[in-house]
């Protein structure tokens, strides 16, 4: 004869979560380090996208003033690199975060990520204003 | 059975190291451009011209952007690995990347090393 089923409570439906889908993206909270990840992916991206235009610069600025002077007096140029100089910033403040975390485990504790995460994204938008301010 | 795909991770380790050793080389270009910038008086695009002549500047930005390529190759190559499942559509965009970084070397030494 079977044995009679247990009386526990049915369990509660659990949230389930899987890989992220992209309509998902609104109502997804990430913490401040999750924040800090994903700009340093799209900051990286964006420094690769507009490489060509960096080059650019570079060719006119050791060759020809004249055309230095002309390519980075438009708008649209400036604003540009403008966005490079943050993603440069923040690339390079973020990664030497993740530096530091390769040999730290005290910088991997859940308290010292979220300070440094904070320290990142102030001291590269700060420096962006700082060296902006001048490029302008 | 291991899958083996052209566009894998394969092993990560050279990979993750390429990344860190070219990401100081690169922040060690932009301390040393940055001490330039700020300690050279009356910097403007005269001076700055003057020296990019330098041939060991030169060879120093050459280094830094063959870094900044390497690294740019390993990211980008992430970024595709992650977000795109097609092998065909990741093998064309990673031929992609690596057919612009291969343009971007030659057109530094052309930058760097060319006519004036």
């Amino acid at each position: 004869m079977a044995a009679p089923p247990p009386s526990v409570t049915p369990p509660r439906p659990r949230p389930v979560f899987r890989n992220i889908h992209v309509t998902d993206l609104a109502r997804y909270r990430l913490p401040l380090p999750g924040i800090v990840s994903i700009l340093h992916r799209i900051s990286g991206a964006l420094l690769f996208l507009f490489t060509w235009l960096l080059l650019w610069l570079l060719q006119a600025s050791v060759t020809d003033a004249a055309q230095f002077r002309a390519l980075y007096g438009n708008p649209l140029v400036k604003l540009i690199v403008f966005a490079l100089l943050w993603s440069l910033l923040h690339h390079l403040c973020a990664g030497i975060r993740y530096l530091v975390m390769d040999v730290s485990h005290q910088a991997m504790e859940l308290k010292a990520a979220r300070q440094s995460s904070a320290i990142v994204m102030v001291v590269s938008l700060l420096l962006t204003i700082i060296i902006g301010v001048k490029l302008w | 059975m291991v899958r083996r795909e052209a566009t894998g991770a394969h092993y990560g380790l050279s990979d993750w190291l390429m990344q860190r050793i070219t990401a100081v080389v690169i922040a060690a270009y932009l301390v040393l451009l940055l001490g330039v910038l700020l300690f050279t008086p009356g910097m403007d695009l005269a001076i700055w011209k003057a020296l990019f002549s330098e041939q060991i500047f030169k060879l120093a930005t050459f280094v830094a952007l063959v870094s900044v390529f390497l690294h740019a190759w390993v990211g980008m190559r992430d970024i595709i690995m992650d977000y795109i499942r097609s092998t065909a559509l990741r093998l064309a965009l990673e031929a992609a990347v690596i057919v612009a970084l291969l343009f971007y070397s030659g057109w530094a030494i052309q930058i760097l090393w060319g006519q004036r």
